[in-house]
């Protein structure tokens, strides 16, 4: 065999290697670094998800200032239940606390959230009918937030 | 509304910048964070839960979650037995959000079951995702390239537990990501963080002394659809067999 009778299959696998190059090329081009670097998915999306800002600042954040209340709380019934869950997102006010002010709270709303009576709800759990439970009075005109029982161990 | 996911895609890695060297009251910043220390997962005592609604108005805050969809919801079923015959309701009004009206039926069986992602380590929606733009990180996260995501909704349908939907805005999948940007500052998820009773907690289950461990000694827990096998990391205690 004369390899002049082969040359169109060279020109061929000449083409071939060329679009081979190609697709190598245009492959790093397009393929990001981090692609791969923990599986197959971009490594750098941790770092995007990561970078998100919080809006919870946390209750150590919290306690770190207001070690009075922490104080009242701790001893009380509320002593596992975190600031923000009545008070709100407040890491803003954490970042800057003289110019940033957390909202005054509604008691109206925010008690009933939890206690309200609930054939659903965990029969230990205090629960009360709120209609019923203070004849219109605010809940905290007998109870105080941070550490609700009533005086004489009811609660 | 592509250009607000431009802005945002810019805007926050350099608020996040600016966050680090600002921040007070962190434990921990994120450089001293290792993946490969960490197997996240999270633990709901079916028992506590009062159906406030906490997680779901935290995770929606903190989240920036569109109205009307939820990364994580809490769901009400309500049993009647007629005749040997077991009548299962189950609802979840705004995901929970505002608690739960009162419905008065004597002789129901009720509770409360928070969901979310579970955070499977061997997940049916990584499987299908075409592009790699879901995936499972090194220290057991499931999470979403948002940059990468197509929106082709295969993830959506592949979750057997419904936990993720498509952004109304900005048209790629979302979902629970066990807010990774806190729990690499070394601060627990939004909703554990505000759930008034504990029935939520963000478990590392490599840490030795997490107190996971000693939870999972001394009580029986489950994950829903065991029988998928997905590996699922969110572990139910009390949790009813009728939950689906």
């Amino acid at each position: 065999m004369k390899l002049k009778d082969a040359a169109h299959l060279f020109r061929l696998a000449g083409v071939f290697g060329v679009g081979f190059l190609l697709f190598l090329v245009v492959r790093t081009q397009l393929v990001p670094k981090s692609f791969g670097q923990y599986g197959h998915y971009r490594g750098d999306a941790l770092t995007e998800v990561r970078a998100q800002p919080i809006s919870y600042a946390g209750h150590e954040a919290c306690e770190a200032c207001h070690s009075d209340v922490l104080d009242v709380k701790s001893k009380g019934k509320h002593a596992r239940v975190n600031c923000e869950t009545c008070h709100g997102p407040l890491a803003k006010h954490a970042d800057d606390p003289v110019d940033v002010n957390p909202a005054k709270l509604d008691v109206a709303t925010l008690c009933v959230r939890c206690h309200e009576a609930s054939t659903a709800k965990p029969r230990q759990f205090p629960q009360v009918v709120s209609t019923e439970h203070s004849a219109g009075l605010a809940c905290n005109e007998c109870h105080t937030p941070h550490s609700p029982a009533l005086e004489g161990g009811k609660k | 509304m592509n250009l607000t996911r431009r802005h945002f895609l810019v805007l926050v890695p350099a608020a996040a910048v600016a966050w680090d060297s600002v921040v007070a009251g962190t434990p921990e910043a994120a450089p001293n964070y290792k993946t490969s220390e960490h197997w996240w997962g999270m633990l709901v005592d079916i028992e506590k839960c009062i159906g406030c609604g906490s997680c779901v108005r935290a995770c929606a805050k903190e989240n920036n979650v569109p109205d009307g969809y939820y990364r994580t919801w809490v769901e009400r079923y309500r049993i009647t037995e007629m005749n040997g015959v077991e009548s299962i309701q189950v609802d979840s009004p705004d995901g929970g959000m505002n608690g739960f009206p009162e419905v008065n039926e004597p002789g129901v069986k009720a509770f409360f079951v928070p969901k979310m992602c579970n955070h499977c380590a061997d997940s049916p929606c990584t499987q299908v995702c075409p592009v790699g733009a879901t995936f499972v990180s090194p220290d057991g996260v499931v999470l979403i390239d948002e940059k990468y995501c197509l929106g082709c909704r295969y993830c959506i349908q592949a979750c057997p537990y419904g936990c993720r939907f498509l952004h109304p805005e900005k048209h790629v999948a979302q979902k629970c990501t066990l807010c990774y940007h806190r729990i690499v500052q070394g601060l627990t998820t939004a909703c554990c963080e505000n759930c008034p009773t504990g029935a939520r907690q963000l478990a590392d289950l490599k840490n030795p002394n997490d107190p996971i461990h000693e939870f999972l000694r001394h009580h029986s827990v489950q994950v829903l659809k065991p029988h998928l096998a997905t590996g699922a990391k969110l572990f139910y205690n009390g949790l009813d067999g009728v939950v689906r």
